[in-house]
């Protein structure tokens, strides 16, 4: 192991969350080398000099009184206009908190993606932001996104596949714009976003969740295909053999 | 949200016990007690609201991510953290290790000391430790508290750790005597 390693591994040690192998490692590491069992004590004593129960702050009496109020009254309130506009916060709570988890998270390559791709999701799925042409006529939603884009996603009707095709939006993941199109069936919502991948290199289906949202994504013809919804899983493979074909 | 009786009793029994934790979170994160008591009491806010979405498990990190979450968007709303200048582990990290000035800074530092340096460190380091040295948390529940990978907990840490010898290590030198 050199020293770079262990000097990170050294952290999980202290911490006891090596398994025995990773221990046994540290360990043999730390035998031979001073510089690492040197960084190894520090972090040991830093370690037991933070277990002071004084450097943890205790809610004030305030806070708890104020805290025990709000859940009395969340029992008191129920539904009604409260209901309605409790929901409509959740709702921005929500994208507040999708949000800030892309913003801050920072996270390399595919994982940002995704993050995008289920926040675009959720905002679409708020009043009024699903289509900005909505219509299940193929024939009309390619020709709005040529006027818009300088790339022409692919736009087919799936009807028969029991895809039901609603229209058209113009996104943004992140900084880059991308052709949304939605798709149903039965009550679930499906995005499809497209957008230039950057390489002609065709890449296999991806399946993954997020959040409790199901996503497939894969490469084809020099475009990025990722699709979203919450639909069951099996189902939405199926939307995107359906639509790679 | 937990309306009816029953949820009520439920969030009562599983989330409203961890009050101290979110408070510590929340003190440490935006360093202000009267910021920590408005984000706290936001932060139960919000976990009422979304209670149907809690599914059992750790009460506490559930609602530490709520208490996270609401902190940094304090945070952001109050600029304590630069635009200018994002969390960069590498070079927040000050450098790799070395010799050993800190050794004996770690051992001399008292309480008021420490309290100085762990507040100094940017939010990122400062979040992890808290939740890892003062709530005793999993790497596995740090990372989801965090929305970091577990991966990341431990290089995070060992960084926040050294960070915060060199820190200790500062603030000895501002005050020679220490010491209460």
């Amino acid at each position: 192991m050199v020293c770079k390693d262990a000097q990170e591994l050294i952290h999980g040690y202290v911490d006891g969350e090596l398994d025995r192998l990773g221990n046994l490692e540290v360990e043999r590491h730390l035998e031979g080398c001073d510089l690492c069992s040197e960084v190894y004590r520090r972090a040991l004593a830093l370690h037991s000099r933070m277990q002071d129960p004084a450097l943890k702050f205790k809610a004030p009496e305030g806070v708890r009184r104020g805290v025990e109020s709000s859940v009395r009254k969340s029992e008191r309130t129920g539904t009604g206009w409260w209901g309605w506009l409790s929901f409509a916060a959740s709702v921005a709570a929500l994208a507040g908190v999708i949000w800030i988890a892309a913003a801050i998270l920072r996270p390399p390559g595919q994982e940002l993606i995704a993050q995008e791709v289920v926040s675009s999701h959720v905002r679409s799925l708020m009043a009024d932001h699903l289509t900005d042409i909505p219509t299940s006529d193929q024939h009309t939603v390619k020709p709005w996104f040529n006027g818009r884009l300088d790339f022409s996603p692919p736009v087919k009707d799936l009807t028969v596949e029991g895809f039901t095709l609603v229209g058209g939006r113009m996104d943004y993941l992140g900084q880059t714009p991308a052709a949304a199109v939605i798709y149903r069936r039965r009550q679930h919502v499906i995005n499809l976003f497209v957008w230039p991948a950057g390489s002609e290199r065709a890449t296999a289906m991806k399946v993954e969740s997020r959040r409790g949202y199901n996503l497939i994504h894969w490469t084809q013809s020099g475009l990025a295909f990722w699709a979203v919804s919450d639909l069951n899983s099996g189902e939405l493979q199926e939307f995107a053999r359906s639509v790679s074909r | 949200m937990a309306t009816d009786r029953g949820s009520v009793a439920h969030f009562e029994r599983a989330i409203l016990p961890h009050l101290d934790a979110a408070y510590n979170l929340a003190r440490w994160l935006t360093r202000n007690d009267q910021d920590a008591q408005d984000v706290v009491q936001e932060a139960y806010l919000r976990a009422l609201q979304f209670f149907d979405s809690f599914s059992g498990g750790s009460g506490r990190g559930w609602l530490l991510t709520i208490v996270r979450n609401t902190c940094y968007t304090w945070l952001r709303k109050n600029r304590m953290q630069s635009a200018a200048e994002p969390f960069d582990e590498e070079i927040h990290s000050g450098g790799a290790a070395s010799g050993n000035p800190e050794t004996a800074a770690i051992e001399n530092a008292d309480r008021r000391v420490l309290l100085a340096a762990l507040g100094e460190l940017p939010v990122e380091f400062r979040e992890v430790l808290v939740l890892r040295e003062l709530e005793g948390l999993s790497y596995q529940e740090i990372a989801a508290v965090a929305g970091i990978p577990q991966g990341t907990v431990m290089s995070r840490l060992a960084r926040a750790r050294r960070r915060l010898e060199q820190q200790l290590a500062n603030e000895l030198k501002k005050e020679p005597q220490g010491g209460l």
